[in-house]
Protein backbone atom coordinates (compact mmCIF):
# COMPACT_ATOMS: atom_id res chain seq x y z
CA UNK A 1 0.00 0.00 0.00
CA UNK A 2 1.48 3.12 -1.04
CA UNK A 3 1.64 5.93 1.88
CA UNK A 4 -1.24 8.28 1.86
CA UNK A 5 -4.00 6.07 1.72
CA UNK A 6 -6.17 7.04 4.78
CA UNK A 7 -4.78 11.05 4.45
CA UNK A 8 -7.85 12.77 5.51
CA UNK A 9 -10.43 14.34 2.85
CA UNK A 10 -13.59 14.76 4.80
CA UNK A 11 -16.27 16.06 3.31
CA UNK A 12 -19.98 15.13 3.09
CA UNK A 13 -21.42 13.85 -0.45
CA UNK A 14 -24.23 16.01 -1.82
CA UNK A 15 -27.46 15.86 0.50
CA UNK A 16 -29.71 14.43 -2.28
CA UNK A 17 -27.34 11.56 -3.18
CA UNK A 18 -26.82 10.39 0.73
CA UNK A 19 -30.71 10.63 1.11
CA UNK A 20 -30.97 8.68 -2.00
CA UNK A 21 -28.94 5.60 -0.82
CA UNK A 22 -30.63 5.96 1.98
CA UNK A 23 -34.35 4.75 0.76
CA UNK A 24 -32.12 2.43 -1.72
CA UNK A 25 -31.25 0.51 1.02
CA UNK A 26 -34.82 1.31 3.14
CA UNK A 27 -36.61 -0.77 0.04
CA UNK A 28 -34.19 -3.16 -0.64
CA UNK A 29 -34.49 -4.29 3.26
CA UNK A 30 -37.88 -4.12 3.42
CA UNK A 31 -37.92 -6.47 0.48
CA UNK A 32 -36.01 -8.71 1.38
CA UNK A 33 -37.45 -9.07 4.70
CA UNK A 34 -40.70 -12.27 3.69
CA UNK A 35 -42.67 -11.22 6.80
CA UNK A 36 -42.74 -7.51 5.79
CA UNK A 37 -43.71 -8.74 2.02
CA UNK A 38 -46.61 -10.84 2.91
CA UNK A 39 -48.04 -8.05 5.89
CA UNK A 40 -48.06 -5.50 3.09
CA UNK A 41 -48.79 -7.26 0.41
CA UNK A 42 -50.08 -10.81 1.03
CA UNK A 43 -53.19 -9.96 3.96
CA UNK A 44 -54.35 -7.25 1.35
CA UNK A 45 -54.52 -9.23 -1.70
CA UNK A 46 -56.09 -11.91 0.15
CA UNK A 47 -58.58 -9.59 1.69
CA UNK A 48 -59.10 -8.08 -1.72
CA UNK A 49 -59.81 -11.33 -3.74
CA UNK A 50 -61.28 -13.12 -0.91
CA UNK A 51 -64.30 -10.86 0.16
CA UNK A 52 -64.21 -9.03 -3.27
CA UNK A 53 -64.79 -11.58 -5.14
CA UNK A 54 -66.74 -14.25 -3.24
CA UNK A 55 -69.66 -13.88 -0.91
CA UNK A 56 -67.69 -14.93 1.98
CA UNK A 57 -68.68 -11.84 4.63
CA UNK A 58 -71.75 -9.82 4.56
CA UNK A 59 -71.33 -6.23 3.32
CA UNK A 60 -73.41 -3.78 3.59
CA UNK A 61 -73.55 -2.91 0.03
CA UNK A 62 -74.07 -5.28 -3.14
CA UNK A 63 -70.92 -3.78 -5.10
CA UNK A 64 -68.91 -6.08 -3.24
CA UNK A 65 -65.47 -4.44 -5.26
CA UNK A 66 -66.23 -0.98 -4.61
CA UNK A 67 -66.66 -1.38 -0.71
CA UNK A 68 -63.95 -4.00 -0.58
CA UNK A 69 -61.25 -2.24 -2.51
CA UNK A 70 -60.66 1.33 -0.97
CA UNK A 71 -60.82 -0.48 1.97
CA UNK A 72 -58.04 -2.86 1.18
CA UNK A 73 -56.21 0.28 -0.02
CA UNK A 74 -56.62 1.84 3.55
CA UNK A 75 -55.52 -1.53 4.97
CA UNK A 76 -52.43 -1.63 3.34
CA UNK A 77 -51.39 1.74 4.05
CA UNK A 78 -51.85 1.32 7.74
CA UNK A 79 -49.48 -2.36 7.36
CA UNK A 80 -46.64 -0.34 5.80
CA UNK A 81 -46.92 2.96 7.95
CA UNK A 82 -47.64 1.78 10.66
CA UNK A 83 -47.29 -2.04 11.36
CA UNK A 84 -44.32 -2.34 8.93
CA UNK A 85 -42.50 0.97 10.17
CA UNK A 86 -43.16 0.20 13.95
CA UNK A 87 -41.40 -2.96 13.97
CA UNK A 88 -38.77 -1.99 11.63
CA UNK A 89 -37.94 0.96 14.08
CA UNK A 90 -37.89 -0.71 16.89
CA UNK A 91 -35.23 -3.30 16.01
CA UNK A 92 -33.01 -0.44 13.78
CA UNK A 93 -32.82 1.55 17.79
CA UNK A 94 -32.01 -2.05 19.54
CA UNK A 95 -29.76 -2.90 17.26
CA UNK A 96 -28.04 0.78 17.21
CA UNK A 97 -28.61 1.12 13.54
CA UNK A 98 -30.14 4.49 14.13
CA UNK A 99 -28.03 5.56 16.22
CA UNK A 100 -25.04 4.98 14.21
CA UNK A 101 -26.93 6.38 10.62
CA UNK A 102 -28.01 9.42 13.09
CA UNK A 103 -24.44 10.30 13.70
CA UNK A 104 -22.97 9.44 10.15
CA UNK A 105 -23.40 12.41 7.15
CA UNK A 106 -26.72 11.28 6.43
CA UNK A 107 -28.05 13.69 9.77
CA UNK A 108 -30.98 12.38 11.62
CA UNK A 109 -33.38 14.80 9.91
CA UNK A 110 -32.20 12.98 6.67
CA UNK A 111 -32.70 10.09 8.08
CA UNK A 112 -36.05 10.70 9.08
CA UNK A 113 -36.91 12.15 5.63
CA UNK A 114 -35.33 8.95 4.06
CA UNK A 115 -37.77 6.55 6.25
CA UNK A 116 -40.73 8.58 5.39
CA UNK A 117 -40.11 8.63 1.62
CA UNK A 118 -39.44 5.07 1.44
CA UNK A 119 -42.52 4.37 3.44
CA UNK A 120 -44.29 6.63 0.93
CA UNK A 121 -42.66 4.65 -2.17
CA UNK A 122 -43.79 1.81 -0.42
CA UNK A 123 -47.17 2.62 -0.33
CA UNK A 124 -47.45 4.16 -3.42
CA UNK A 125 -46.49 0.88 -5.40
CA UNK A 126 -48.44 -0.99 -3.08
CA UNK A 127 -51.69 1.02 -4.18
CA UNK A 128 -51.01 0.49 -7.72
CA UNK A 129 -50.97 -2.91 -7.59
CA UNK A 130 -53.51 -3.40 -5.68
CA UNK A 131 -55.70 -1.23 -7.89
CA UNK A 132 -54.33 -2.68 -11.35
CA UNK A 133 -55.45 -6.32 -9.74
CA UNK A 134 -58.81 -5.07 -8.41
CA UNK A 135 -59.43 -3.51 -11.59
CA UNK A 136 -58.40 -6.32 -13.54
CA UNK A 137 -60.76 -8.19 -11.20
CA UNK A 138 -63.95 -5.86 -12.28
CA UNK A 139 -63.27 -2.92 -9.95
CA UNK A 140 -64.46 0.05 -11.19
CA UNK A 141 -63.35 3.38 -9.44
CA UNK A 142 -64.25 7.19 -10.20
CA UNK A 143 -61.40 9.39 -10.40
CA UNK A 144 -63.00 12.95 -10.25
CA UNK A 145 -62.34 12.73 -6.33
CA UNK A 146 -58.77 11.53 -6.66
CA UNK A 147 -57.04 14.51 -5.06
CA UNK A 148 -58.75 14.56 -1.66
CA UNK A 149 -58.15 10.46 -1.53
CA UNK A 150 -54.22 11.21 -2.00
CA UNK A 151 -54.75 13.64 0.67
CA UNK A 152 -56.98 11.95 3.28
CA UNK A 153 -53.78 8.98 2.42
CA UNK A 154 -51.21 10.98 3.28
CA UNK A 155 -53.26 12.20 6.53
CA UNK A 156 -53.67 8.86 7.66
CA UNK A 157 -50.06 7.98 6.77
CA UNK A 158 -48.52 10.61 9.27
CA UNK A 159 -50.91 9.53 11.87
CA UNK A 160 -49.97 5.97 11.58
CA UNK A 161 -45.75 6.99 11.33
CA UNK A 162 -46.61 8.82 14.50
CA UNK A 163 -47.63 5.71 16.25
CA UNK A 164 -45.42 3.88 14.75
CA UNK A 165 -42.62 5.55 15.60
CA UNK A 166 -43.69 6.37 19.22
CA UNK A 167 -44.50 2.81 20.02
CA UNK A 168 -40.74 1.76 19.16
CA UNK A 169 -39.34 4.31 21.13
CA UNK A 170 -41.41 3.74 24.52
CA UNK A 171 -41.50 -0.05 24.09
CA UNK A 172 -38.98 -3.00 23.37
CA UNK A 173 -38.60 -4.14 20.21
CA UNK A 174 -40.64 -7.87 20.90
CA UNK A 175 -43.12 -5.57 22.56
CA UNK A 176 -43.47 -3.60 19.73
CA UNK A 177 -43.79 -6.22 16.84
CA UNK A 178 -46.42 -7.42 19.40
CA UNK A 179 -48.11 -4.49 19.77
CA UNK A 180 -48.05 -3.71 16.11
CA UNK A 181 -49.32 -6.62 15.21
CA UNK A 182 -52.36 -6.97 17.39
CA UNK A 183 -53.78 -3.02 16.38
CA UNK A 184 -53.27 -4.37 12.68
CA UNK A 185 -55.32 -7.71 13.72
CA UNK A 186 -57.89 -5.76 15.67
CA UNK A 187 -58.12 -3.17 12.99
CA UNK A 188 -58.45 -5.49 10.27
CA UNK A 189 -61.35 -7.34 12.08
CA UNK A 190 -63.22 -4.33 13.45
CA UNK A 191 -62.19 -1.81 10.92
CA UNK A 192 -64.79 -1.99 8.18
CA UNK A 193 -62.80 -3.80 5.58
CA UNK A 194 -63.79 -7.15 5.92
CA UNK A 195 -67.27 -6.46 6.69
CA UNK A 196 -69.12 -3.17 7.91
CA UNK A 197 -67.44 -1.72 10.92
CA UNK A 198 -69.54 -0.85 14.33
CA UNK A 199 -71.41 1.85 13.79
CA UNK A 200 -70.25 4.15 16.00
CA UNK A 201 -70.98 7.04 14.62
CA UNK A 202 -69.10 10.07 14.33
CA UNK A 203 -66.69 8.87 17.11
CA UNK A 204 -65.85 6.08 15.27
CA UNK A 205 -64.35 7.85 12.95
CA UNK A 206 -62.01 8.91 15.95
CA UNK A 207 -61.65 5.56 17.31
CA UNK A 208 -60.93 3.62 14.26
CA UNK A 209 -59.19 5.66 11.90
CA UNK A 210 -58.57 2.59 9.57
CA UNK A 211 -62.14 2.66 9.27
CA UNK A 212 -62.08 6.47 8.63
CA UNK A 213 -59.61 6.27 5.89
CA UNK A 214 -61.82 3.72 3.71
CA UNK A 215 -64.91 5.33 3.97
CA UNK A 216 -63.26 8.22 2.69
CA UNK A 217 -61.53 6.06 -0.26
CA UNK A 218 -64.74 4.38 -1.01
CA UNK A 219 -66.71 7.71 -0.80
CA UNK A 220 -64.34 9.55 -3.39
CA UNK A 221 -63.58 6.21 -5.27
CA UNK A 222 -67.11 4.42 -5.10
CA UNK A 223 -69.76 7.03 -4.39
CA UNK A 224 -68.02 10.49 -5.74
CA UNK A 225 -69.77 12.00 -2.65
CA UNK A 226 -66.33 13.77 -0.94
CA UNK A 227 -64.92 13.80 2.38
CA UNK A 228 -67.15 14.24 5.31
CA UNK A 229 -65.30 16.97 7.68
CA UNK A 230 -65.57 14.45 10.45
CA UNK A 231 -63.19 12.16 8.72
CA UNK A 232 -60.41 14.82 8.25
CA UNK A 233 -61.50 15.73 11.60
CA UNK A 234 -60.54 12.38 12.94
CA UNK A 235 -57.25 11.54 10.50
CA UNK A 236 -55.87 15.27 11.27
CA UNK A 237 -56.34 14.62 15.13
CA UNK A 238 -54.70 11.64 14.89
CA UNK A 239 -51.36 12.91 12.70
CA UNK A 240 -51.45 15.46 15.07
CA UNK A 241 -51.41 13.50 18.01
CA UNK A 242 -48.97 10.91 17.28
CA UNK A 243 -46.52 12.94 15.44
CA UNK A 244 -46.13 15.39 18.39
CA UNK A 245 -46.37 12.91 21.05
CA UNK A 246 -43.23 10.23 18.63
CA UNK A 247 -41.56 13.88 18.08
CA UNK A 248 -41.54 14.17 22.17
CA UNK A 249 -40.66 10.68 22.61
CA UNK A 250 -38.62 9.75 20.05
CA UNK A 251 -35.01 8.04 21.00
CA UNK A 252 -32.64 7.64 18.66
CA UNK A 253 -30.77 4.94 20.92
CA UNK B 1 -19.02 15.25 33.67
CA UNK B 2 -21.04 12.65 32.73
CA UNK B 3 -23.52 10.97 35.31
CA UNK B 4 -25.67 7.83 35.51
CA UNK B 5 -28.67 8.23 38.29
CA UNK B 6 -26.12 9.16 41.07
CA UNK B 7 -23.08 7.64 39.60
CA UNK B 8 -21.00 9.72 37.96
CA UNK B 9 -19.20 8.13 35.31
CA UNK B 10 -16.86 10.62 34.11
CA UNK B 11 -15.79 13.86 35.29
CA UNK B 12 -12.87 16.42 35.06
CA UNK B 13 -11.18 14.88 32.04
CA UNK B 14 -9.43 16.60 29.39
CA UNK B 15 -7.86 15.12 26.51
CA UNK B 16 -5.43 16.69 23.84
CA UNK B 17 -5.87 13.99 20.83
CA UNK B 18 -2.99 15.86 18.44
CA UNK B 19 -3.19 15.30 14.29
CA UNK B 20 -1.77 12.29 13.23
CA UNK B 21 -1.44 11.43 16.74
CA UNK B 22 -2.69 7.77 17.96
CA UNK B 23 -4.26 8.36 22.02
CA UNK B 24 -5.16 4.92 24.13
CA UNK B 25 -7.74 5.40 27.08
CA UNK B 26 -7.08 2.45 29.29
CA UNK B 27 -9.39 1.28 32.02
CA UNK B 28 -11.47 -1.22 33.18
CA UNK B 29 -14.95 -2.25 31.87
CA UNK B 30 -16.69 0.93 33.69
CA UNK B 31 -14.05 3.24 33.96
CA UNK B 32 -15.62 5.61 31.86
CA UNK B 33 -14.09 5.36 28.60
CA UNK B 34 -17.16 4.71 26.80
CA UNK B 35 -18.81 7.61 28.30
CA UNK B 36 -16.50 9.48 27.88
CA UNK B 37 -16.69 8.65 24.08
CA UNK B 38 -20.90 8.64 23.58
CA UNK B 39 -20.23 12.48 24.81
CA UNK B 40 -17.25 13.46 22.20
CA UNK B 41 -19.06 12.45 19.76
CA UNK B 42 -22.71 13.82 20.37
CA UNK B 43 -24.65 10.97 21.70
CA UNK B 44 -25.21 12.40 24.86
CA UNK B 45 -24.50 15.94 26.30
CA UNK B 46 -22.23 15.99 29.25
CA UNK B 47 -24.33 16.66 32.62
CA UNK B 48 -21.58 19.67 33.23
CA UNK B 49 -18.71 21.34 31.43
CA UNK B 50 -17.73 21.81 27.59
CA UNK B 51 -16.87 19.55 24.95
CA UNK B 52 -15.24 20.46 21.95
CA UNK B 53 -14.28 18.19 19.44
CA UNK B 54 -12.51 19.62 16.06
CA UNK B 55 -13.39 22.35 17.92
CA UNK B 56 -16.93 21.96 17.47
CA UNK B 57 -19.39 21.05 19.94
CA UNK B 58 -20.21 17.84 19.36
CA UNK B 59 -24.15 18.12 20.38
CA UNK B 60 -24.85 21.92 19.08
CA UNK B 61 -22.61 21.30 16.00
CA UNK B 62 -23.23 17.66 15.15
CA UNK B 63 -24.16 17.49 11.75
CA UNK B 64 -20.76 19.74 11.04
CA UNK B 65 -18.83 17.16 12.82
CA UNK B 66 -20.09 14.30 11.91
CA UNK B 67 -18.43 14.11 8.74
CA UNK B 68 -15.21 14.49 10.20
CA UNK B 69 -15.04 12.08 12.43
CA UNK B 70 -15.14 8.26 11.88
CA UNK B 71 -17.09 6.43 14.51
CA UNK B 72 -16.82 2.73 15.28
CA UNK B 73 -19.40 1.63 17.93
CA UNK B 74 -18.56 -1.15 20.59
CA UNK B 75 -20.81 -3.44 18.67
CA UNK B 76 -23.87 -3.13 16.39
CA UNK B 77 -25.13 -0.38 14.69
CA UNK B 78 -25.69 -2.34 11.28
CA UNK B 79 -28.61 -3.59 9.91
CA UNK B 80 -28.94 -7.22 10.34
CA UNK B 81 -30.30 -7.91 6.73
CA UNK B 82 -27.82 -6.02 5.17
CA UNK B 83 -24.72 -7.67 3.33
CA UNK B 84 -21.14 -6.79 4.05
CA UNK B 85 -20.83 -4.94 0.91
CA UNK B 86 -23.64 -3.17 1.33
CA UNK B 87 -23.14 -1.53 4.38
CA UNK B 88 -19.51 -0.06 3.83
CA UNK B 89 -20.85 0.79 -0.21
CA UNK B 90 -23.98 2.79 2.02
CA UNK B 91 -21.78 4.47 4.08
CA UNK B 92 -19.09 5.41 1.24
CA UNK B 93 -21.72 6.79 -0.21
CA UNK B 94 -22.18 9.41 2.17
CA UNK B 95 -18.61 11.00 1.98
CA UNK B 96 -17.61 13.16 -0.57
CA UNK B 97 -14.20 11.79 -1.06
CA UNK B 98 -14.70 8.27 0.16
CA UNK B 99 -12.00 5.38 0.39
CA UNK B 100 -12.58 2.27 -2.20
CA UNK B 101 -14.58 0.13 -0.33
CA UNK B 102 -13.02 -2.66 -2.74
CA UNK B 103 -9.86 -1.84 -1.41
CA UNK B 104 -11.16 -1.54 2.35
CA UNK B 105 -13.09 -5.18 1.85
CA UNK B 106 -9.59 -6.47 0.89
CA UNK B 107 -7.60 -4.86 3.62
CA UNK B 108 -9.62 -6.25 6.34
CA UNK B 109 -9.99 -9.58 5.03
CA UNK B 110 -13.60 -9.12 4.04
CA UNK B 111 -13.71 -9.63 0.91
CA UNK B 112 -15.18 -13.43 0.90
CA UNK B 113 -17.84 -12.11 3.47
CA UNK B 114 -18.95 -9.10 1.15
CA UNK B 115 -21.96 -10.67 0.31
CA UNK B 116 -22.79 -12.29 3.69
CA UNK B 117 -25.70 -10.70 5.85
CA UNK B 118 -24.14 -8.91 8.59
CA UNK B 119 -26.08 -11.17 11.67
CA UNK B 120 -24.18 -14.14 9.88
CA UNK B 121 -20.94 -12.42 10.52
CA UNK B 122 -18.52 -13.98 13.09
CA UNK B 123 -17.96 -11.21 15.74
CA UNK B 124 -14.42 -10.13 14.52
CA UNK B 125 -16.06 -10.07 11.13
CA UNK B 126 -18.67 -7.63 12.59
CA UNK B 127 -15.55 -5.56 14.41
CA UNK B 128 -13.66 -5.38 10.96
CA UNK B 129 -16.67 -4.29 9.54
CA UNK B 130 -17.55 -1.73 11.68
CA UNK B 131 -13.51 -0.34 11.37
CA UNK B 132 -13.80 -0.46 7.84
CA UNK B 133 -17.40 1.76 8.08
CA UNK B 134 -15.53 4.45 10.20
CA UNK B 135 -12.75 4.66 8.32
CA UNK B 136 -14.50 5.13 4.42
CA UNK B 137 -15.48 8.73 4.63
CA UNK B 138 -11.76 9.29 5.19
CA UNK B 139 -12.14 10.89 8.57
CA UNK B 140 -9.39 13.44 10.07
CA UNK B 141 -10.49 11.79 13.65
CA UNK B 142 -10.94 8.46 14.41
CA UNK B 143 -13.27 6.86 17.72
CA UNK B 144 -12.73 3.33 17.64
CA UNK B 145 -14.19 2.01 20.65
CA UNK B 146 -11.94 -1.45 21.61
CA UNK B 147 -11.19 -1.93 18.05
CA UNK B 148 -9.83 -5.60 18.60
CA UNK B 149 -12.33 -6.83 21.00
CA UNK B 150 -13.62 -10.51 19.85
CA UNK B 151 -10.63 -10.36 16.95
CA UNK B 152 -8.43 -13.60 16.46
CA UNK B 153 -4.77 -12.74 16.77
CA UNK B 154 -4.58 -12.67 13.32
CA UNK B 155 -7.17 -9.67 12.94
CA UNK B 156 -5.83 -7.67 15.82
CA UNK B 157 -2.45 -7.72 14.06
CA UNK B 158 -4.11 -6.38 11.07
CA UNK B 159 -6.03 -4.14 12.99
CA UNK B 160 -2.77 -2.91 14.64
CA UNK B 161 -0.68 -2.31 11.25
CA UNK B 162 -3.82 -0.22 9.60
CA UNK B 163 -3.71 2.32 12.95
CA UNK B 164 -0.08 2.45 12.42
CA UNK B 165 -0.89 3.39 8.63
CA UNK B 166 -3.80 5.55 9.69
CA UNK B 167 -1.00 7.67 12.25
CA UNK B 168 1.43 7.65 9.55
CA UNK B 169 -0.99 9.29 7.07
CA UNK B 170 -2.07 12.01 9.39
CA UNK B 171 -5.45 10.64 10.70
CA UNK B 172 -5.36 11.19 14.58
CA UNK B 173 -6.71 8.04 16.37
CA UNK B 174 -8.36 8.31 19.41
CA UNK B 175 -8.89 4.25 20.92
CA UNK B 176 -10.41 2.76 24.43
CA UNK B 177 -8.92 -0.23 25.04
CA UNK B 178 -8.34 -2.45 28.65
CA UNK B 179 -5.53 -4.59 26.40
CA UNK B 180 -2.35 -3.61 27.60
CA UNK B 181 -0.17 -4.59 25.10
CA UNK B 182 -2.46 -2.57 22.48
CA UNK B 183 -1.81 0.30 24.38
CA UNK B 184 2.15 -0.63 24.77
CA UNK B 185 2.14 -1.16 20.95
CA UNK B 186 -0.05 1.28 19.38
CA UNK B 187 -0.44 4.23 21.73
CA UNK B 188 1.62 7.43 21.15
CA UNK B 189 0.09 8.81 24.49
CA UNK B 190 -2.04 7.16 26.85
CA UNK B 191 -4.48 8.25 29.35
CA UNK B 192 -5.37 5.72 32.13
CA UNK B 193 -8.86 5.93 33.45
CA UNK B 194 -10.28 5.14 36.45
CA UNK B 195 -13.64 5.48 38.23
CA UNK B 196 -14.42 8.39 35.57
CA UNK B 197 -11.75 10.09 36.10
CA UNK B 198 -7.96 10.20 34.78
CA UNK B 199 -5.59 8.54 36.59
CA UNK B 200 -2.14 8.86 35.05
CA UNK B 201 -1.16 10.23 31.59
CA UNK B 202 2.05 10.43 29.54
CA UNK B 203 3.37 8.71 26.92
CA UNK B 204 3.87 4.68 27.66
CA UNK B 205 7.64 5.64 28.11
CA UNK B 206 6.80 8.35 30.44
CA UNK B 207 4.64 6.06 32.25
CA UNK B 208 6.50 3.37 32.58
CA UNK B 209 9.66 5.33 33.40
CA UNK B 210 8.38 7.17 36.10
CA UNK B 211 9.25 6.30 39.83
CA UNK B 212 9.55 3.39 41.14
CA UNK B 213 9.50 1.57 37.79
CA UNK B 214 12.09 -1.52 38.64
CA UNK B 215 12.00 -4.73 39.96
CA UNK B 216 14.76 -6.75 41.01
CA UNK B 217 14.48 -10.22 41.68
CA UNK B 218 17.17 -11.92 43.49
CA UNK B 219 17.34 -15.92 44.34
CA UNK B 220 19.61 -16.32 47.26
CA UNK B 221 19.23 -18.54 50.55
CA UNK B 222 15.53 -18.46 51.97
CA UNK B 223 14.62 -16.81 55.26
CA UNK B 224 17.35 -14.17 55.38
CA UNK B 225 16.63 -11.62 57.95
CA UNK B 226 15.45 -8.84 55.87
CA UNK B 227 15.10 -5.98 58.46
CA UNK B 228 17.93 -4.33 57.95
CA UNK B 229 17.54 -3.79 54.05
CA UNK B 230 13.87 -2.70 54.79
CA UNK B 231 15.18 0.30 56.22
CA UNK B 232 16.34 1.18 53.05
CA UNK B 233 14.08 -0.61 50.16
CA UNK B 234 10.89 -1.97 49.53
CA UNK B 235 11.94 -5.95 49.79
CA UNK B 236 9.25 -9.16 50.20
CA UNK B 237 10.64 -12.91 50.00
CA UNK B 238 8.29 -13.99 47.83
CA UNK B 239 8.54 -17.82 48.08
CA UNK B 240 11.39 -19.43 49.50
CA UNK B 241 14.49 -18.17 48.70
CA UNK B 242 13.02 -15.57 45.84
CA UNK B 243 13.39 -11.92 47.18
CA UNK B 244 11.26 -9.01 45.40
CA UNK B 245 12.97 -5.44 45.45
CA UNK B 246 10.61 -2.67 44.14
CA UNK B 247 10.76 0.89 44.11
CA UNK B 248 13.29 3.65 42.45
CA UNK B 249 16.10 1.44 41.60
CA UNK B 250 18.99 3.26 40.44
CA UNK B 251 22.65 2.49 39.90
CA UNK B 252 23.39 2.63 43.44
CA UNK B 253 20.59 1.14 44.97
CA UNK B 254 21.22 -1.85 43.03
CA UNK B 255 24.45 -1.89 44.01
CA UNK B 256 23.56 -1.31 47.62
CA UNK B 257 20.71 -4.39 47.63
CA UNK B 258 23.69 -6.81 45.99
CA UNK B 259 26.32 -5.24 48.62
CA UNK B 260 23.61 -6.35 51.83
CA UNK B 261 23.30 -9.58 50.51
CA UNK B 262 27.01 -9.94 50.19
CA UNK B 263 27.61 -8.50 53.98
CA UNK B 264 24.57 -11.07 54.62
CA UNK B 265 26.75 -14.05 53.03
CA UNK B 266 23.96 -15.29 51.13
CA UNK B 267 24.71 -17.30 48.07
CA UNK B 268 23.28 -15.36 45.28
CA UNK B 269 22.32 -17.86 42.41
CA UNK B 270 20.15 -15.33 40.16
CA UNK B 271 19.45 -11.81 39.74
CA UNK B 272 16.74 -10.52 37.54
CA UNK B 273 15.74 -6.89 36.37
CA UNK B 274 12.37 -5.75 35.12
CA UNK B 275 11.21 -2.46 33.52
CA UNK B 276 7.46 -2.06 34.25
CA UNK B 277 5.54 -2.42 31.83
CA UNK B 278 2.28 -0.53 30.92
CA UNK B 279 0.37 -3.33 33.08
CA UNK B 280 2.58 -2.98 36.16
CA UNK B 281 1.14 0.98 36.47
CA UNK B 282 -2.16 -0.03 35.64
CA UNK B 283 -2.41 -2.54 38.17
CA UNK B 284 -0.60 -0.12 40.80
CA UNK B 285 -3.01 2.75 39.76
CA UNK B 286 -5.83 0.73 40.06
CA UNK B 287 -4.88 -1.30 43.29
CA UNK B 288 -3.31 2.09 45.52
CA UNK B 289 -6.98 3.16 45.06
CA UNK B 290 -8.98 -0.20 46.43
CA UNK B 291 -10.09 -0.42 43.09
CA UNK B 292 -11.15 -4.18 42.29
CA UNK B 293 -10.63 -5.57 38.73
CA UNK B 294 -14.18 -5.96 37.37
CA UNK B 295 -16.96 -3.25 36.77
CA UNK B 296 -16.25 -0.39 38.73
CA UNK B 297 -19.99 1.34 37.73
Amino acid sequence: MSAGTFTPAPGRAPMRTIIGRQIRMELLLTARRGEAVVLAMGVPLLVLLGAGLTHATNLPTDDRLGFVVPGVLALTVMSTAFTGQAITTGYERSYGVLKRLGASPLTRPGLLLAKTAAILVQIVLQVIFLGLVAVLVGWRPQFGDILPAAGVTVLAAAGYSGLALLLASVLKPETTTGAATLIYVVMLAVGGIMFAAPDLGTAGWFLLPLAAHAQALRDTLMNGTGIPLSIWLALGTWAVVWLTLAARKFRWE
Amino acid sequence: MVRYGDTTAVKGVSLRAPRGRVLALLGHNGAGKTSLLQVCEGFRKPDGGTVRVLGLDPVAEHDALMPRLGIMLQSGGVYPWAAAGEILRLFASFAAHPLDPDMLLDRLGLRKVEKTRFRRLSGGEQQRLSLAVALVGRPELVFLDEPTAGMDTEARHTTWQLIEELRSDGVSVLLTTHLLDEAERLADDVVIMRSGEVAATGTPAELTAAAGIDLLEVRADPGLELAPLKARHEVTETSPGEYAITGALDTHALADVLAWFAAADAHVTAVSSRRRTLEDVYLSLTRQHGVAVGAIK
